[in-house]
This record gives structure tokens, C-alpha cells and sequence, in this order.
């Protein structure tokens, strides 16, 4: 090949690079922000219980065990869709799931989980959202899996799906608890 | 008609988001707090609708965020501690000026690659055309020029 017919051939390549680039980037889901808490302690709270309300639950009540946290919201419409696949999730494993009520009200969230069902150990009020802002949340629901060592190790944003647990969440708990024992 | 048009004005103008974004009313101890205060806004973004700042923004969050920047500049944080503070929680995502880094590099040194390549192939092309042989007419061409100008 001649040098002239390489440089017909280089729009082509630019074309074939960008269209690559951008086919790549189809399959990004811009709502999924790297969060720079995996891998970090959990951010330390001290909030009221929903249910018993001059109780508080703080994280390191759990020091030790395997744990999830799930924020989520009465408000919420995808919480709904998830709430399911959470509560097949507390049914297949044993681990403590710890429910974050984001700015909520107490009586519509109480409703919400007579109606639907209560996957979680216990769930605590964060009604100011502050909790929420020290966690990182920024869209409602989102799951973070905690370890025996109180270290952030997963976090999904939105809601969590079947294939999601079946395929990442548990995997990486029941591997969580195995390494505890 | 003068006056619809007024009104429809002032609809439309009512419409634009950003007329409704940030209606917090603040109380500032110095014009200094509140100039860093507008300046903080500006810059950092907000998560729920990505394409806007803290200022723009109408999400819940976006809010939250404002008065957490109001409350701190209020309690005599540094603009760095702010700043801190979002991006320990939210990550460099959160800022619209993004540090220098090796994941941030392209972002960073990409437009000025982009120029540079941009100028050498206008340094080329104008090089080549400059290059190009001045094209000559034969004597016999010439004459037929002169012809065709002369004709009348």
C-alpha cells in the first residue's frame, strides 16, 4: 500500500476509534457515580429507631457482623420496585438488614411497611437527611454492604434487581461471611 | 396589546427554571461570605440532574447541599474545607473543576492535544498549497487568453 492510500484509510480509523468511544460510552449509566466511601469505615451515626423511637441504633452495633444498609423512602416509587427483591434477599441469608428512612415522615413510612412488608432488622429515621449527605446518597433507594470490619464494600445506586443479587450482592456477602468465620 | 405582550413576557420568563432555582433567602455576617458563597454554588455540582450546579439546581439534594455550604461558610470554614467535605462524601464528581490526576489527565491535557494536532495539519495543508507548482499557460494558450479577453 502506498503512503497516499494509508492516509485515505485514516478518517475511516478516526471514524472506527470515535464510534467505538462512544458505543462504549451507550453502555455507561451516568447515574452511577463512583462513590470514594467503598473501601472506608462507615460514616458513624447516631439515629432514632422508626419503630421505637427513644431508642437509637448506631453502626457500631453491628461491629463484627456482615451488614446491609438500605436508604430508602416512603416517597420513593423505585423503593417499591426493589422492596421485593429485598425482602427475597433477607429470606435466602440470614444477614442483618438495616433500613435508612431518607426524609421521610414517620407515620407514612410505618404505613408503607405494614402494607408491603418489612424486610429489615430495623430501620432508623433520618428525617433532615443529614445522615444521608454523610453516607453520600444521592438517589433514592441505595444498598451498601458493610463488612464485619465496619468497611464499606459495595455500593449500588437505584434500585437493586433480582440478577443484581443474584449475581453481585450475595455472592459477595455469603464470601463476606465466610471469611469472618 | 401592548400589555399581553407584557404578561406573556412575564410568563414565560416565570418558566425559565432558573428564575426558581435557589430561592433560599440568606443572611450573611460580610459581603465576603456571600460572594464565596455564590462561588461555591457555582462550582460544585449537583448529583441528581448532572448537568447543573448546586445554584441551578431545584433537586432536594441540591438544596440540602446549599444550606450544608451556607452553614459551614457561616461557622468560618475555609473554601478548601468545603469543598473537602463534598468530595469526601460525593467524590471529585461533585466538582466542576476537577483536580489534576492521573484519571482526570485526558480531560485535563485533551483539548490542548486536540489544538495542537488541529494546528499541524492547517501548518501542512497551508505548507503543501504553498508548495504547489504556479501553473503556466503555454505560449500558444497565451495567445488564445489575449484572444478571448481582446474579442470585442
Amino acid at each position: 500500500m502506498t503512503s497516499k492510500a494509508v492516509r485515505y484509510f485514516i478518517p475511516l480509523v478516526v471514524f472506527i476509534a470515535l464510534a467505538v468511544f462512544l458505543g462504549l460510552g451507550l453502555k455507561l449509566d451516568p447515574r452511577h457515580v463512583p462513590s470514594p466511601l467503598v473501601g472506608k469505615r462507615v460514616p458513624e451515626f447516631s439515629l432514632p429507631r422508626l419503630f421505637y423511637p427513644d431508642k437509637a441504633f448506631t453502626p457500631v452495633d453491628l461491629q463484627g457482623r456482615v451488614w446491609v444498609l438500605n436508604v430508602w423512602a416512603s416517597w420513593c416509587v423505585a423503593c417499591r420496585e426493589e422492596h421485593d427483591v429485598l425482602k427475597d434477599l433477607v429470606g435466602r441469608n440470614p444477614v442483618t438488614v438495616i433500613g435508612l428512612n431518607y426524609k421521610d415522615t414517620v407515620t407514612e413510612a410505618i404505613q408503607w411497611l405494614e402494607q408491603l412488608g418489612n424486610p429489615y432488622e430495623l430501620s432508623v429515621v433520618d428525617a433532615e437527611g443529614q445522615v444521608g449527605i454523610d453516607w453520600g446518597v444521592y438517589g433514592v433507594p441505595e444498598t451498601f454492604v458493610i463488612d464485619h470490619e465496619g468497611i464499606i464494600r459495595y455500593k449500588h445506586i437505584g434500585p437493586i434487581s433480582s440478577t443484581d443479587v443474584e449475581k453481585t450482592i450475595l455472592p459477595l456477602i455469603e464470601d463476606l461471611q465466610r471469611s469472618t468465620s | 396589546m401592548k400589555k399581553l405582550m407584557v404578561v406573556t413576557f412575564a410568563v414565560l420568563i416565570c418558566c425559565c427554571p432558573s428564575v426558581w432555582a435557589k430561592v433560599e433567602v440568606l443572611q450573611f455576617d460580610s459581603v465576603e461570605q456571600e460572594r464565596r458563597y455564590n462561588q461555591l454554588i457555582e462550582e460544585l455540582r449537583c448529583l441528581v440532574c448532572q448537568n447543573q450546579n448546586l445554584a441551578d439546581s431545584n433537586a432536594d439534594l441540591a438544596k440540602d447541599l446549599r444550606e450544608k455550604t451556607y452553614q459551614m461558610i457561616k461557622a468560618g470554614s475555609s473554601n478548601e474545607e468545603i469543598v473537602d467535605y463534598m468530595v469526601d462524601r460525593y467524590g471529585d464528581f461533585v466538582l466542576y473543576r476537577p483536580p489534576v490526576k492521573l484519571s482526570t489527565v485526558i480531560l485535563w491535557t485533551g483539548p490542548f492535544v486536540l489544538l495542537l494536532i488541529g494546528l499541524w495539519v492547517l501548518v501542512r495543508l497551508v505548507r503543501q498549497r504553498r508548495n504547489q507548482p504556479v501553473a503556466t499557460l503555454s505560449q500558444e494558450q497565451h495567445e488564445q487568453a489575449q484572444r478571448l479577453l481582446h474579442e470585442d
